[in-house]
């Protein structure tokens, strides 16, 4: 596919990955913001063919693990409702929740609905005016725009059996969460390039001269994130913190104006929770007054939520970075997949199950795919670039 | 859900007042929203998330940024003469200068 295919080259991969070797001169941290970003690293052993002591420290950046725990029970009591069609990204529906989740609530009866975008969802309303149809609008600065223009479409149209249970979350308060935090490691980022498509740049200014941390804006395919991570470096190396970006195919500094007037229409900023992380200021997006009639959790009581997470899940620290799936007792063993004790191990973003999908720490036998990594450890470096590809 | 990926726009239309189009992504074809960038035209390639377009691919950039890095193993290897080792694998240079080791060491030009 034209704008994929070319950047999973290979050949150039090695010459990027060789140019990392060549301009690194100590051990440096870095971190990768986005899930997706995580999943191409993971699965292609970019991070195992950096030069020893460079480490990428894998982000909070996966929309499905963050949501908190209390928003998960009140999807699951909203869409126990016989009353209720319970629309959401399908990546929500194996995400446990305090005693259940919403692929088994469904199995049991419950109306429970994935869609694509949230205009489908908006599409069943309609359909199904004597229904009460609620969309789980959880996310990045990514699905906002979408999420936003559900909303004002309903509004405009006068779709009133259609609400939101929003929780959405926002990259650069996060980040300064983790620079905030005494046990900090991180030394450069690379930024989410979608994220960065809708809002720019302008936000990431300021956190790289305050905290003095590169921040490279980077895409999603291989040879994206080696320019990413060489990009870092070199800053770095240099002893510069600035924004730059990589993904300029798709990236500008201003972002999408038409999206984010929309975003700022429909949402305000106000704290927010993170699952396993816990409350971050100015973090999230929810409902304006305006748009009160659409917020599901006015709409439907649901009563006290208390919240119980699996003891044996770590995945706050995993989130925060501050530790690896393989250093989870329960991964792999009481945690897969098929049976996930937390958020990291459903969605594909998920740190977790990048590991497991990759077969890290599994032994040979348990490797569920066999995946072809673009970019082979051990050669890289020594031979460089005049090596054959393979 | 996350994951944006880029498409050819092969049809723009009207949606009850809201710019819909039909992307193609290799073959598989998807509606989206086309409301927050006006400027696309039919034939430009979009990056859509959650069936909303988020971002126009900029095609000279795209391209500019594979011929840097298709450039960059010469300007390695030019550099590499005059400049010092990476850290994993130290040059090491023989009497006459050349490179003898390391990351390009024996490399045919």
């Amino acid at each position: 596919m034209k704008y994929l295919d070319e950047y999973r080259d290979p050949v150039l991969a090695k010459k990027l990955v060789a140019e990392i070797h060549r301009v690194t001169t100590r051990p440096w941290t870095l971190m990768e913001v986005c899930g997706g970003q995580t999943h191409t690293i993971v699965k292609q052993g970019i991070d195992e063919a950096l030069p020893s002591g460079v480490r990428m420290i894998h982000g909070p950046g996966c929309p499905v693990c963050v949501t908190p725990l209390e928003q998960v029970d009140k999807a699951l009591a909203i869409a126990a409702r016989p009353d209720v069609i319970f629309t959401s990204y399908g990546d929500m529906l194996r995400v446990p929740g305090s005693s259940t989740d919403l692929l088994a609530l469904k199995a049991r009866g419950a109306d429970v609905r994935i869609v694509y975008s949230p205009l489908d969802a908006l599409k069943i309303a309609l359909a199904n005016p004597d229904r009460q149809v609620v969309f789980f609008a959880v996310g990045f600065e990514t699905t906002a725009p979408a999420n936003a223009m559900a909303v004002a479409e309903a509004a405009r149209r006068g779709i009133d059996n259609f609400s939101v249970l929003v929780s959405h979350v926002l990259v650069p308060p996060a980040m300064t969460a983790l620079l905030d935090s005494p046990q900090n490691q991180v030394q450069a980022f690379l930024a989410a390039g979608h994220v960065c498509a809708v809002m720019g740049w302008t936000e990431y200014e300021p956190i790289a001269e305050r905290y003095r941390v590169p921040i490279v804006v980077t895409g999603f395919e291989p040879l994206d994130l080696l320019e990413g991570i060489l990009m870092a470096i070199r800053q770095l190396e240099e002893g510069r913190a600035e924004v730059e970006n990589q993904y300029v195919r798709a990236v500008k500094r201003e972002g999408v104006p038409l999206a984010q007037r929309q975003i700022f229409e429909v949402f305000e900023v106000g704290e927010r929770k993170w699952r396993g992380v816990g409350e971050i200021p100015a973090s999230g997006y929810r409902l304006r007054e305006p748009y009160a009639r659409f917020d599901a959790e006015r709409k439907f009581d649901v009563g006290e939520i208390q919240t119980n997470e699996h003891p044996a899940c770590i995945a706050g620290a995993i989130l925060t970075g501050a530790k690896l799936p393989l250093d989870c007792t329960a991964y792999g063993t009481l945690c897969t997949p098929q049976k996930p004790l937390g958020a990291p191990m459903v969605s594909s973003e998920g740190t977790c199950a990048a590991f497991f999908s990759a077969g890290r720490g599994l032994g040979g036998a348990r490797s569920p795919l066999p995946v072809t990594p673009l970019v082979q450890v051990a050669p890289i470096g020594r031979a460089g670039v005049a090596e054959a590809p393979r | 859900m996350c994951l944006g990926i880029p498409g050819k726009v092969i049809e723009i239309r009207d949606d009850a007042g809201l710019p819909m189009g039909k992307v193609d992504f290799g073959g598989v074809r998807k509606d989206a929203c086309l409301a927050y960038i006006p400027e696309i035209q039919l034939g430009d390639y979009v990056i859509v998330h959650v069936g909303f377009a988020i971002s126009r691919v900029d095609e000279e950039e795209a391209l500019k940024t594979l011929e840097i890095l298709a450039t960059m193993g010469d300007m390695v290897r030019s550099e590499l003469a005059t400049m010092g080792p990476g850290m994993d694998e130290p040059t090491v240079v023989s009497d006459d200068g050349t490179p003898a080791t390391g990351a390009f060491g024996g490399a045919p030009a």
